[in-house]
């Protein structure tokens, strides 16, 4: 199959969508934008391709005589090969965590007593797994290390409590080791992991679907054309013909995903952007948020942190609230000191939530404003759009300043639309005869070298 | 401009003329010359020069502080003496500047004002930045008075209210200040040089119309109105000047060669603009290379006229010197209303057959800021171009923030290049023999 790759390197998460030749998306993938963007870059681009191979399997499977019988399992074995993904990397955790253990100077002396305690962490992550990946409850999270981050602490937690080990050098451990992987590149084979997926489907339907996924696998997955964009743009590890401007990408991909659009918002880590597009989705006007980054995502991760609560646990909260409490905008630090100065007096931790989410959106419209208004249809996009307060709010403020007429597309699969939009423009290249090169950082991604070592760094300063 | 790029004749001779006026006024105590501190638009340097008085202008001395990275300091210094954050970053620059030794851009010290001569057009911060230099110098001070065009034209009742008190207000205390009476054969000696000058400023601005634009209007644009705005209008060399610099953009024309840029003559004019707006001075050739590097040429801009409308049709005049004088201060870009601004920037997009527009909205200064979002709305309505939009400052270099900036300008040139190219619609299929860039697993 030949597909074009579209990147969106964001302050947060990096994502990436594969687009087949005739446009029609084949696969995405995302991941938490690190400090090594090229990393960043590369594994999301790996998922992105990885679930290209699951469109060309079900595809396959679809196509196959025997096809219809083994529907349900190939849901399963998607499930399946997410978990031995997982466990790949937990793999590469427990082998970096104890070559710390090995290597660090202040750690030989509690070796003894974290060694047992970690390995009883990654031996009962290990366990769980299954439960996790195969059942049908939804994870907290997609991303490897919040996941393995949410489990160590729970570990380290207990271990500390019961007095088997003390809990900072534990959690420290963590820290060191997560970092080195989470700037690697996981080696794994998809076809090796295909392989032991297959083998967690129940034997009966096993050699059918086996048949199915080695039919699929022989068809090469290949990259005519590529495009990035994104918060990072300045800096992305692409050459400069394979860049686009993020406006750009986002307004085309809002209006590839919903054809009426005429305004997007969208909300990312650190800007606020209005776009207007025309008929054929391209800008003709935009705006966005200058010298201050107050009403953006962060800010809502700034305010789940001053809970202690978690981004996503945000909105659900702000929606039991019973009346909307008016809340500073124009200082992200401010709010977050009103936010505690106004449940030192009592009032409602909810009934505040929903006036930040209101004065978060209050930006945003007059975002919209100066970048001429809102046309019909609207679409919201941006990882904000996921909080089910903050679209409440947006589709108030809409109705009161521009009616209820206006339709607002909304997708929760909306943080790809700058990756989607990205790709289109890698297509229009490939059309135009002028193709981007494959960005280097693809073939040297493996080869990156892991970052430095931060105690043996401390070390030599200490040395000299 | 870089230092690897030759520099044309007419730079040398700009550079070496400022050079000389600042080597002047540094000596002016001495030799018993007096100094007059004024502002840009609207002034009345030729009255300056049949008395034979030097001009200061302290806004052209703070952009040369920005672009020389002196103005964050000076800034810093007048905020500590009690200068709001909000307050014009060149008034604040001026101030840092008086408080560090008065010390002007090419390192020469600055000769104390003997009048302050408060022309003020279009900008209500001027009188309070003179009534600081008042306090700080204390030296006498005239004011003209110069009614804003709220209906947008010059009536003749607005234009004798000017004269006459050019005629009895203002030439009496340059004369008390000179200590000698005004050779009116003098004066029209100078306003004759200045028509002359300004003949061949505007053929300069108009070559912009050609394609491509042997000149940048905006960012090479303010290098060329440089004498004329500043202390050199009305004098013989600046005519020179000018008629160089003219015949340098025809031989340019003559070559085919496109407009000079930090990086020498830019290879292919890709997008033609129009600028609204002051620039940048503390990260000027930053500024002009994010255009100019996507192959952007702007070919006129509206901040080349604020030292006088000279393209349409204003000239200053030996046959009515102290009418045309009023005019000229009267019709200065920045007393226009916003209606006529539109006008005159729709006006230029048509007759530059620009592809878009683009307008830098300075915190500094509201005079030319407010209503630049409307204006901006107004022009896509009536021209059916493009505008971009960016935010940053005059000198205050916390005000630009260069990947933010940068970002925007790309994304409006991307912008406009996507609407001059029409996208492909996926769904066609692709021509069959392409390379394959990489191979998934």
């Amino acid at each position: 199959m030949r597909c074009v790759v579209g990147i969106d390197l964001g302050s947060t998460t990096t994502k990436a969508i594969v687009l087949d030749e005739h446009g029609k998306i084949v696969g995405q993938g995302i991941t938490n934008s690190r400090s090594n963007y090229e990393v960043a870059c590369a594994v999301a681009r790996e998922e992105a391709v990885t679930s290209t191979r699951f469109s060309l399997l079900e595809r396959a499977r679809a196509a196959h005589p025997d096809g219809e019988s083994v529907k349900a399992d190939m849901k399963e074995l998607q499930k399946a090969f997410r978990l031995e993904l997982f466990l790949e990397e937990l793999k590469e955790l427990s082998d970096t965590m104890l070559r710390e253990l090995d290597r660090s100077l202040t750690q030989r002396a509690l070796r003894s007593v974290l060694r047992p305690a970690a390995e009883k962490i990654l031996e009962r992550t290990r366990d769980q797994a299954p439960a996790q990946f195969l059942g049908d409850a939804p994870r907290r999270s997609d991303f490897f290390r919040d996941l393995a981050s949410a489990a160590f602490n729970a570990g380290a937690e207990e271990a500390a409590k019961e007095g088997s080990a003390p809990f900072e050098p534990l959690i420290g451990l963590f820290d060191r080791a997560i970092l080195q992987v989470e700037t690697r590149v996981v080696k794994a084979d998809t076809s090796t992991l295909l392989r032991r997926a297959v083998q967690r489907i129940p034997a009966a339907s096993r050699d059918k679907l086996d048949a199915v996924v080695a039919e699929a696998s022989k068809e090469p997955i290949d990259e005519i054309s590529f495009t990035g964009t994104g918060y990072g743009r300045q800096t992305l590890p692409f050459p400069k013909s394979a860049i686009r401007s993020e406006i750009l990408c986002h307004g085309r991909g809002a209006h590839r995903r919903f054809n009426g659009t005429r305004t997007v918002l969208d909300i990312g880590g650190q800007d606020t952007k209005g776009i207007q597009v025309d008929d054929r989705g391209v800008v003709t006007s935009f705006q966005m948020n200058d010298r201050c980054a107050a009403g953006c995502g962060r800010y809502l991760g700034y305010i789940a942190d001053e809970l202690g609560l978690g981004l996503h646990e945000l909105g659900p909260l702000a929606m039991q609230h019973k009346r909307v409490l008016k809340v500073n905008s124009t200082c992200t630090v401010f709010a977050g000191a009103e936010l505690r100065e106004r449940l030192s007096l009592g009032q409602r931790r909810e009934d505040v939530l929903a006036g930040l989410h209101r004065s978060i959106m209050l930006r945003a419209m007059s975002i919209i404003a100066r970048s001429g208004g809102i046309t019909d249809e609207f679409t919201f996009t941006g990882g904000v759009c996921k909080n089910e307060m903050a679209t409440t709010m947006l589709r108030q403020l809409v109705a009161e300043n521009y009616g209820s007429q206006i339709t607002i597309n909304i997708d929760p699969d909306s943080i790809y639309m700058g990756a989607l939009g990205a790709a289109l423009f890698a297509l229009d290249d490939v059309r135009e005869g002028r193709p981007a090169m494959l960005p280097a950082f693809v073939a040297n991604a493996a080869n990156i070298t892991p970052p430095i070592d931060l105690e043996s760094a401390a070390a030599c300063v200490t040395e000299h | 401009m870089s230092e690897n790029v030759e520099k044309d004749r007419s730079q040398v001779r700009q550079k070496q003329m400022i050079a000389n006026h600042f080597e002047r006024l540094s000596r002016a105590k001495e030799e018993g010359k007096k100094v007059v501190y004024t502002f840009v638009p609207g002034n009345l340097t030729e009255l300056l020069g049949a008395l034979d008085l030097l001009p200061v202008l302290p806004e052209i001395n703070a952009l040369q502080s920005g672009m020389r990275k002196k103005s964050g300091g000076y800034i810093s210094a007048a905020e500590k003496a009690g200068h709001s954050e909000d307050v014009c970053t060149y008034v604040k620059c001026d101030v840092g500047m008086l408080k560090n030794g008065n010390f002007g851009p090419t390192g020469t010290k600055l000769p104390e004002p003997d009048l302050l001569l408060l022309s003020y057009t279009g900008c209500f911060t001027f009188m309070k930045w003179f009534e600081i230099l008042k306090q700080e110098y204390k030296c006498p001070i005239v004011m003209l008075q110069v009614p804003y065009q709220s209906e947008g034209e010059i009536t003749e009742e607005m234009r004798q209210y000017v004269a006459e008190q050019i005629r009895d207000v203002v030439v009496p205390a340059l004369e008390q200040t000179a200590g000698k009476k005004l050779d009116m054969e003098r004066l029209r000696e100078q306003l004759r040089w200045s028509a002359k000058a300004e003949d061949d400023l505007v053929k300069v601005w108009e070559s912009a119309k050609k394609r491509p634009s042997p000149i940048d209007g905006y960012f090479g644009g303010v290098h060329y109105v440089g004498p004329i705005f500043s202390s050199f209008r009305g004098s013989e060399e600046a005519a020179l000047y000018y008629k160089e610099l003219r015949e340098e953009i025809e031989e340019r024309v003559a070559r085919g060669e496109g407009a000079m840029t930090p990086d020498g003559p830019q290879a292919k004019e890709k997008y033609r603009l129009v600028v609204e707006g002051p620039p940048n001075w503390t990260s000027f050739n930053d500024f002009w290379r994010m255009f100019s590097r996507e192959g952007a040429t702007v070919v006129a801009s509206t901040y080349t006229r604020v030292g006088g409308l000279y393209d349409q049709g204003y000239r200053h005049s030996p046959d009515k010197p102290f009418e045309s004088m009023a005019d000229y201060a009267l019709g200065c870009y920045t007393n226009l209303n916003l209606p006529s601004r539109v006008n005159l920037l729709e006006k230029y997009i048509k007759e530059y057959d620009a592809d878009g527009f683009f307008i830098n909205s300075v915190k500094s200064c509201n005079s030319f800021s407010v209503g630049q979002l409307l204006m901006l709305r107004e022009l896509e309505k009536r021209t059916g171009k493009p505008g971009g939009f960016i935010e940053s400052d005059l000198v205050d270099p916390r005000y630009f923030g260069k990947a933010n900036i940068e970002n925007r300008v790309q994304s409006y040139l991307q912008m406009l290049d996507a609407r001059m190219n029409r996208p492909l619609v996926p769904g066609e299929g692709l021509p069959v023999a392409l390379p394959v860039l990489g191979r998934a697993p």
